[in-house]
């Protein structure tokens, strides 16, 4: 038998534009857990989809007990026993938990290629109990929690009798004493001789129950390493590990009185307890990994989707938000993460795109007077400094930075306070980023409370007064601006200690 | 307190039993909707023979049965189309297109046995289906524009080929006539086929390997993607299968009237998905029941033959299908929020 039961070396892939993988390097042993880490977007998902076949790698080779092979689809790599447990994308909602263990693999009679019901649904029970699971292998997959889901998931790796188990972020969506249960099942594939890629966020995973540790970041492998001989401080450093080497125009803005304040806000099922103020003058970061509700948050303070706990204060007014035409008349705005979908109409000329929000402005007796339209328009492309020919060129025209200062701009025409920014610089290039941050920063000196949600720390730690932590719902941590630093906000967003989830 | 609840349930996955309480709840609200269903049925039947004794005769039943055949057929075909989250508009059309050839070859050769007729318009409408399915699967049109620019394309060749004129009854042979008029051991011709097409229907959507790949194209076709399933070629299976069962129909449908026409069963297709609608077929995707939408074929068969019966003026009629249509929307659409809503407060945060 080879050292390696699965083995990948120098593997690269681009997507058009972006390189996802960049020269990675992988090992696993029989019967070993190893812990895949990294941060969002360190390419763990690419990594994945390359092992189970989904995506061809352009350069690089995977051995398979020593073996060089090559995967061209998903029955491939399915058929030489890897299995991947996706978080949720493989599962039939609409189907019985039986089909989607059995999805692809079906047993069926050898004469007629007839289903053969009842011995799925046997074994289906079996492999359930067998991973300490009580449902019915009939039970609709839809009605199940997302830990059950997760040993459904389990339960069809094993049906295909698979050697290798990838399992990607299993433990993000379950509660602390499902977790365990998890491990203890993943121990007990471990034991029957099974290898499992472990992918997760949370350092209490890693130190539970891997043996090996290989950290991406950047689209890059960094490096592996034995759990027991690396310690917390100096993982963290193998994630993040960049110099922070851009400059922030950030300008000291005058505080002043408070704008906001949200406490004890929840939504059921995507975020709880979230409680923070905001000043005049504040730039105010919201980060945590993919996934972890800050968009949900920032959706709910806009009036997009409701929220059914906590209070919003507004001016020192409680009020409840509920639309956003509602939230905007009372001065929150809001820049969608997607400006392509929900920030532009794309075929539209720069200045209507501007003054979309506030056309009865320039409306007399249900029409509009242009002049005056176009006049504001003019004024204020000229504000955020948008290049382009003349505000009467088309938006889709535009690059990707020059679209965002546009979107801005339409911020600008309406009467707001507060500004909740989701993901401002995403997809734009490195010279529009700073110019980007220049408007942030002299917005703020204007007077406007702003909250900027960002996945990248670089601008979170430049840009911002204060920054708020999330994780699976929650503010883990809230830092003043002396103490941000990488280390302090990862360490925030992915806690070695257990949450403090358990509700009581 | 009630969070607490929560998640006592999902602690309770170890030992099973918040997951057997939610079960039954959702497993209770698939089987109460065709039951429910079956009841509606049962009430207005007896309301209307309270009204019309001669509506419950074993001749009107016959009647009824007879005339829901051809939709119960069609719905068979749309129900599969819609459970891969797709639409066709285009049924009507391929119906009269393999009507008419149909019809104009057993004119031009009385001779010709009707079997061969049925098989002739089966290939017709097969050949429409394809075209379809290439279109949708292969070249990703979206299914509701495909369906309709071929809508027209099928309907503009029906009239080319009759030339603008009727096949009417006395250019038929008997023969033809007798396919839809007929009866097998005293049962109508239409009943036989419509009953058997079910019975194949039900062993290939419960029973094979492929049926089951519809579903899991509709439920998540990411994921089908990702579990190695050809979901191309599943989604041109089932465009073709639904133009096949049209064909069929179309020869049906002309050999019962008796007549062929340029704008036969011109927007029959919305009968047809509103019939899959009231069957629980789920405009999603993902669901659908054999045994729902024969329910539904049922119950739109039932209310046009029985509102006539007890003198509902024929606006009416109208008014009171849409309304059971939309009863039946806004009933699942309520099931699932409350599905939803479950599994939602199950989550921990």
């Amino acid at each position: 038998m080879a050292e390696y039961v699965l083995e990948l070396k120098g593997i690269t892939k681009t997507f058009p534009g972006v390189k996802a993988l960049d020269n990675v390097y992988f090992k696993l042993r029989p019967g070993e857990i190893h812990a895949l880490m990294g941060e969002n977007g360190a390419g763990k998902s690419t990594f994945i989809k390359v092992i189970t076949g989904v995506h061809a790698p352009d350069e690089g080779e995977i051995y398979l007990n020593g073996e060089k092979v090559e995967f061209k689809s998903p029955n491939d790599a399915k058929k030489a026993g890897i299995a991947a447990i996706y978080q949720h994308v493989t599962c039939y909602p609409d189907l019985s938990v039986t089909e989607n263990i059995f999805m692809g693999h079906e047993k069926v009679s050898k004469l007629t290629k007839r289903i053969l019901w009842n011995d799925m649904h046997a074994e289906a029970e079996r492999l359930l109990r067998e991973l300490g699971a009580t449902f019915s292998p009939k039970t609709q997959m839809g009605a199940l929690s997302v830990a059950e889901q997760q040993i459904v998931e389990i339960a069809k790796a094993l049906s295909m009798d698979a050697k290798i188990i990838i399992m990607d972020e299993p433990t993000a969506a379950l509660s602390r004493n499902e977790s365990e249960e998890l491990y203890r099942i993943a121990e007990r594939l471990r034991d029957r001789g099974a290898s499992i890629i472990f992918i997760s966020h949370r350092f209490e995973d890693m130190y539970r129950l891997a043996s090996m540790v290989t950290v991406f970041r950047d689209s890059k492998y960094i490096g592996t390493w034995r759990v027991d001989e690396i310690s917390n401080p100096d993982l963290i450093v193998a994630m993040v590990g960049r110099e922070i080497t851009q400059l922030f125009p950030k300008k000291e803005a005058k505080i002043g009185e408070e704008l906001l304040r949200v406490e004890g806000l929840g939504r059921t099922g995507y975020f709880a307890d979230v409680s923070f103020s905001l000043r005049r003058g504040e730039i105010l970061g919201l980060t945590g990994l993919v996934g972890a509700g800050r968009t949900e948050v920032c959706q709910a303070l806009f009036g997009v989707t409701g929220y059914d706990k906590g209070k919003i204060y507004f001016k020192g007014r409680e009020w409840k938000v509920k639309s956003p035409l509602e939230a905007m008349k009372r001065g929150i705005g809001y820049l969608p993460e997607d400006r392509q979908k929900q920030g532009l109409v794309l075929q539209w000329s720069i200045g209507r795109n501007i003054t979309l929000p506030s056309l009865e402005k320039y409306a007399r007796r249900g029409l509009l007077r242009t002049a005056s339209e176009a006049q504001t328009a003019k004024h204020l492309a000229e504000k955020v400094s948008v290049k382009a020919g003349s505000i009467f060129d088309l938006v889709s025209s535009l690059s990707g930075g020059n679209q965002q200062k546009v979107v801005f701009a339409k911020l600008l025409t309406a009467d707001l306070d507060v500004l909740i920014l989701d993901e401002p610089t995403k997809g734009v290039d490195v010279g529009a980023k700073s110019a980007i941050y220049e408007i942030i920063s002299e917005l703020a000196c204007s007077g406007y409370g702003i909250i900027m949600v960002s996945s990248e720390m670089p601008e979170i730690i430049g840009m911002c007064d204060r920054v708020a932590v999330m994780r699976e719902g929650r503010i883990t941590a809230m830092l003043d601006r002396k103490d941000i630093t990488q280390e302090a906000i990862l360490q925030a967003s992915m806690a070695g200690e257990p949450a403090p989830a358990e509700i009581r | 307190m009630k969070q607490k609840m929560f998640a006592d349930a999902a602690l309770a996955v170890g030992t099973g039993q918040g997951a057997a309480t939610k079960t039954t709840i959702s497993a209770k609200f698939a089987k109460f909707r065709e039951l429910g269903l079956l009841a509606v049925i049962v009430l207005i039947c007896i309301g209307v023979q309270i009204r019309n004794p001669s509506f419950l005769t074993w001749e009107n039943i016959n009647d009824i049965a007879a005339n829901t055949a051809i939709l119960s057929i069609l719905s068979v075909g749309m129900m599969l189309v819609i459970i891969t989250r797709g639409i066709d508009l285009s049924i009507g059309a391929t119906l009269a297109l393999s009507g008419m050839i149909a019809a104009l070859t057993v004119k031009a050769h009385p001779g010709l046995h009707p079997l061969a007729a049925l098989l002739l318009g089966f290939a017709v409408g097969l050949a429409c289906g394809i075209v379809i399915g290439f279109l949708v699967a292969k070249v990703g049109i979206l299914p509701i524009i495909a369906t309709l620019g071929m809508m027209n394309v099928f309907r503009g060749l029906t009239y080319e080929a009759s030339g603008g004129k009727w096949v009417s009854a006395h250019q038929m042979p008997d023969s033809f006539k007798q396919i839809a008029t007929g009866s097998l051991l005293g049962i109508n011709n239409l009943i036989v086929i419509a009953v058997v097409i079910y019975a194949v229907a039900y062993y290939f959507v419960s029973h094979t390997r492929t049926g089951r790949q519809v579903y899991a194209v509709g439920s998540n076709p990411e994921s089908a993607e990702i579990s190695g399933i050809k979901t191309k070629r599943i989604l041109w299976l089932v465009y073709t299968i639904m133009g096949g069962l049209t064909g069929l129909a179309g020869v049906l449908w002309v050999s019962k009237f008796a007549s062929a026409q340029g704008d036969t069963a011109s927007g029959y297709e919305l009968s047809v998905i509103a019939a899959c609608v009231l069957g629980g077929v789920s405009i999603a995707g993902g669901s659908g029941k054999i045994s729902g939408i024969i329910l539904g074929a049922v119950l739109l068969g039932i209310l046009n033959n029985a509102l006539p019966m007890i003198n509902v003026s024929p606006f009416w009629q109208n008014w009171i299908q849409g309304m059971i249509i939309l009863a039946a929307v806004v009933f699942n659409a309520l099931v699932k929020r409350g599905i939803d809503r479950n599994n939602l407060m199950r989550r921990k945060i």
